[in-house]
């Protein structure tokens, strides 16, 4: 299983503390990007009832499900406070604004 | 008196210390001396301190000069430029200098101040390594950045710090070597050197900290410098800013009493009666300095020496170290160390580079750092220097002067400072003194009694936090307020103190929120950033930039979010009417995007749902193409006036409830409230549209409009209550639209209007907006102020391109081509 490191796009196609979503075979990727420039990715599909991620209020390296306000960490993918779920992060690189997500290539075999 | 008569005064040394020293001679003993001034560099008294800017092209020489060549006339003075003093016979009383002229005194004051401290390495004489002293190293070192090649600076202290930013600034490409670990240990902690580099290399110059200086690469010319850990820095320029030692050889060969510079008492007397020594070369009381503030202070001693009061004498104060660097700000002064027995208070925002640290000790400071903002530097110093005991202020000292006494984040002693006829209340006209009395001669212990006897903060509630502190004053530990409920975990202070703040202190976006209301996280939460977007929103409608970002996912792109992840569109049907042209539209619409669900809302709207977030443009240019404009039924905002037929159909009907309502709805739509609006219209007391559960209704009748606020039928039912009758259809739509803006400026953010009439008395509101004509034309006009900014209707910008992020996905990716 190797690491494919596929281009998204430029950071500035998002909007500081907001969200884009990636499509690919198996779902809906949501690329964030906080107020200080970190990016992160994450599967948009909330823990809780599948909420698209991507349409939340993203604050600090977080953010806030539009369904029923459950907070997602970004950098785990883990729910944060009371709740207990956890989305998967998927590996992004930032050269220079230029950004790639990492898919595994058995994923991309089994969406042939 | 004759020229003869005069006391013959001779200073070595032409610097800021003796040039204030006779400034004030001057001053206190006009004519008494003959004065004459040897100088080792060729020119006038300049100002040393603003030799950076001078580096960095921000000043001119000819600006920093102290005294220019007509003031030594004036004063008869006789200057030598460029003539450096090399023997001092005490026996003869009598100075010669390098080009052979000899002087007598009866007084001499040594000033040679200090000379570079140049680090003992090898190539330290190569050509192209300089040090940074005075304007003939500034003017070397211009040259050298015409060639804009690389310099390297030794030294991370202020000096070397000031060299490399103006170096940077000629073009240059610079390094500061510096041997600790962080910049400018001596006047900084750790944490704000930290900061300080960071901002350094943020402008392009390179930091290396921990540096030793092994040797200085070159043949004749400097080529680099190379570290003790074999690492080479290439280099056609390198500066020495490693520090400075009093420049005392001259008084130690006169034999006179040297330490590490020469010794002097606190009245600047040598060892020798005669001789006074001041600035950078003399030692006093075991201290030598280097920053200007002390240098001065000894020019006074001297002055008034020489002018015959003895008493003076010098005293060691810590002086506040400034950089002086454009755009960099720190201030530094005292024992900052950590040491027992000492207290720290310290504020730390990262986002906006603000480090400040205070050092306490027996509730006193001794030491101040300040970075990013220094503002406060000279009250601190102030009080450090009067050894002024902080306990009363200390929970709010860290945020500086202006926050003692007189602000809004320090209620309680700003109460405390106000006079009895202070006014508190605005609403009902009710003082300090009122209350305290009321308070102690009713023996008052609850807010609700203090609001029943006195009517204070019983109306609009904005003052309630003032008259909570009057009551904690006047009544101390005995008084326990409700505690305020935080707006969420990112503050302590609650909705209504953060609104008053707002306005009180013209916070225009929400980083400035946050920053003066000092919020715990770095960009809020999903609770308080859409309510602080709202505030900005309503008070400052033409000057806050809405902040998309903050809204809800429904108010960003302008449709109601479903729980699959796709969006319901309702298009605004102005008071419930609508035709066939639009309805085929419509139908039209659901065809071609094959809408799963077409429903009737109910207040009388057509719900689009199931429609995929990439379609909704196309959706709204199709429904634009008909006339239609957002409905806004995602908003917290006006949603919807719902009407009956009215008189121009039903046989029961009074007025005309169809019109009002579109009229109402045409003047309102568009406007952000704390909570949704919906309103409605019925034609007579048979209330067809349903009025009186609205958030506004109007219940037409034969003699007016009655108007009605505050129902619910949601989550709570609730009849509404009625807010006066008026005659006419203007006067209904005033009055609505004053009630409105009432609500918008009061109001918590997703606080339905019934709750809000409930917290602020019904009684009040009928007062502000029916029998007020001034408070009720001054809430319309508010309104109609900011209707003209928000009243652009979303869908067609969107159309127009607006947003086109929010409705793409960013890529796709992974869907193999063979696959195709």
């Amino acid at each position: 299983m190797t690491m494919n490191w596929i281009a998204i796009g430029d950071i500035n196609d998002i909007p500081l503390r907001g969200a884009r979503c990636v499509r690919t075979p198996t779902g809906k990727i949501a690329v964030f990007r906080t107020a200080h420039d970190e990016v992160f990715a994450i599967e948009d599909h909330c823990p809780h009832k599948g909420g698209p991620l991507s349409q939340g209020i993203v604050h600090g390296t977080a953010v806030t499900c539009p369904l029923h306000n459950w907070v997602i960490s970004l950098e785990t993918g883990k729910a944060l406070g009371a709740d207990e779920g956890e989305v998967r992060t998927i590996p992004i690189r930032n050269d220079n604004g230029a950004l790639f997500v990492a898919l595994e290539s058995l994923a991309l075999a089994a969406a042939e | 008196m004759t020229e003869t008569a005069r006391e013959k005064l001779v200073i070595v040394g032409n610097g800021m210390a003796p040039g204030r020293m006779l400034e004030e001679l001057f001053e206190k003993a006009p004519g008494r001396y003959a004065v004459t001034i040897f100088n080792a560099e060729p020119r006038v008294n300049y100002d040393r301190i603003m030799l950076s800017p001078v580096l960095s092209g921000e000043k001119e020489y000819e600006e920093i000069i102290i005294h220019g060549d007509g003031w030594y006339i004036k004063h008869g003075i006789t200057l030598y430029k460029g003539h450096k003093i090399i023997a001092i016979d005490r026996d003869a009383k009598t100075v010669t200098s390098d080009h052979g002229v000899t002087e007598s005194y009866d007084k001499l004051v040594i000033a040679t101040g200090s000379v570079p401290f140049i680090i003992p390495v090898p190539g330290k004489e190569l050509r192209g390594v300089i040090t940074y002293r005075d304007l003939d190293d500034v003017q070397a070192m211009l040259l050298a950045a015409q060639s804009r090649e690389k310099a390297v600076v030794i030294g991370g202290g202020l000096l070397g710090l000031e060299a490399a930013a103006g170096l940077q600034a000629r073009g240059m490409d610079v390094t500061v070597l510096h041997v600790m670990p962080t910049l400018m240990e001596r006047q900084l902690d750790p944490a704000a050197g930290y900061l300080l580099q960071k901002t350094v290399e943020e402008r392009g110059i390179k930091v290396v900290t921990k540096a030793n200086t092994k040797r200085i690469l070159g043949e004749e010319k400097v080529e680099g410098i190379e570290l003790d850990d074999g690492r080479i820095i290439p280099a056609t320029l390198v500066v020495m800013a490693v520090g400075i030692r009093p420049n005392a050889g001259l008084a130690k060969e006169a034999g006179l009493a040297v330490n590490r510079g020469i010794v002097v008492d606190a009245g600047m007397q040598t060892s020798d009666g005669d001789i006074m020594a001041l600035g950078e070369c003399a030692e006093v009381g075991g201290m030598v300095y280097g920053l200007v503030a002390p240098l001065y202070e000894m020019a006074r001693v001297a002055a008034s020496h020489l002018a015959g009061d003895r008493r003076a004498a010098f005293a060691h104060s810590d002086t506040p170290t400034k950089l002086k660097v454009t755009g960099i700000n720190l201030y530094s002064v005292g024992d900052f160390a950590d040491a027992d027995g000492r207290e720290e208070i310290v504020l730390r925002d990262a986002t906006a580079g603000i480090y400040k640290r205070l050092v306490l000790k027996d509730n006193r400071i001794i030491g101040t750092v300040l970075y990013g903002d220094t503002a406060d530097g000279a009250w601190f110093n102030d009080l450090l220097k009067r050894g002024r005991d902080i306990s009363e202020m200390r929970d709010t000292l860290i945020f500086g002067q202006a926050y003692q006494g007189g602000s809004p984040l320090d209620p309680t002693a700003a109460v405390a400072a106000l006079p009895d006829d202070a006014e508190i209340c605005g609403c009902n006209g009710v003082c300090k003194g009122k209350i305290v009395g009321a308070i102690t001669s009713k023996g008052l212990t609850s807010l609700d009694d203090v609001r029943a006897h006195t009517k204070a903060s019983a109306s609009c509630g904005s003052c309630t936090g003032l008259v909570e502190q009057i009551m904690s004053l006047t009544l101390g530990d005995t008084y326990n307020p409700a505690a305020v409920q935080p707006m969420c975990n990112c503050t302590d202070l609650g909705h209504d103190d953060v609104r008053r703040l707002i306005k009180a202190k013209k916070l225009k976006s929400i980083p400035a929120v946050m920053q003066e209301l000092e919020w715990k996280t770095s960009c809020g939460c999903a609770k308080c950033r859409p309510a602080l977007n709202y505030y900005l929103v309503c008070d400052w409608p033409d000057e806050y930039a809405d902040d998309y970002q903050s809204r809800f996912i429904n108010e960003r792109v302008h449709a109601n979010i479903q729980k699959d992840g796709t969006y319901s569109v309702v298009p605004r049907m102005w008071g419930g009417v609508t035709n066939s042209k639009e309805l085929r539209a419509i139908a039209d619409v659901v065809d071609k995007f094959n809408v799963p669900l077409v429903k009737v809302t109910g207040g009388q709207r057509i719900d689009l749902l199931g429609i995929e977030k990439e379609d909704l443009p196309a959706v709204w240019a199709d429904l634009g193409q008909a006339g239609f404009v957002s409905g806004q039924a995602y908003a917290k905002g006006l949603r919807t006036v719902k009407t009956c037929v009215g008189s121009d159909w039903c046989r029961f009907g009074t007025q005309d409830s169809t019109g009002l309502g579109i009229r109402i709805e045409k003047f309102m739509w568009g406007s952000w409230t704390p909570a949704k609006l919906k309103m409605a219209v019925s034609g007579c007391p048979r209330n067809c549209a349903e009025a009186t559960c609205k958030d506004v209704g109007v219940i037409c009748v034969d003699s007016g409009f009655e108007i009605h606020f505050a129902g619910a039928a949601g989550l709570d039912i609730k009849g509404t209550e009625v807010l006066g009758l008026v005659r006419t259809e203007d006067e209904a739509l005033e009055h609505i639209v004053a009630l409105t803006q009432m609500y918008r400026e009061q109001a918590r953010y997703l606080e339905r209007i019934y709750k809000w009439a409930k917290r602020v008395g019904l009684d009040e509101i009928r007062r502000q907006i029916m029998d007020d004509v001034e408070k009720r034309k001054a809430y319309f006009d508010r309104f109609v102020f900011s209707q003209k900014f928000a009243q652009v209707d979303p869908w067609s910008e969107r159309v127009s391109g607006k947003d086109k992020h929010e409705f793409r996905p960013m890529a796709t990716v992974g869907f193999n081509q063979a696959a195709e």
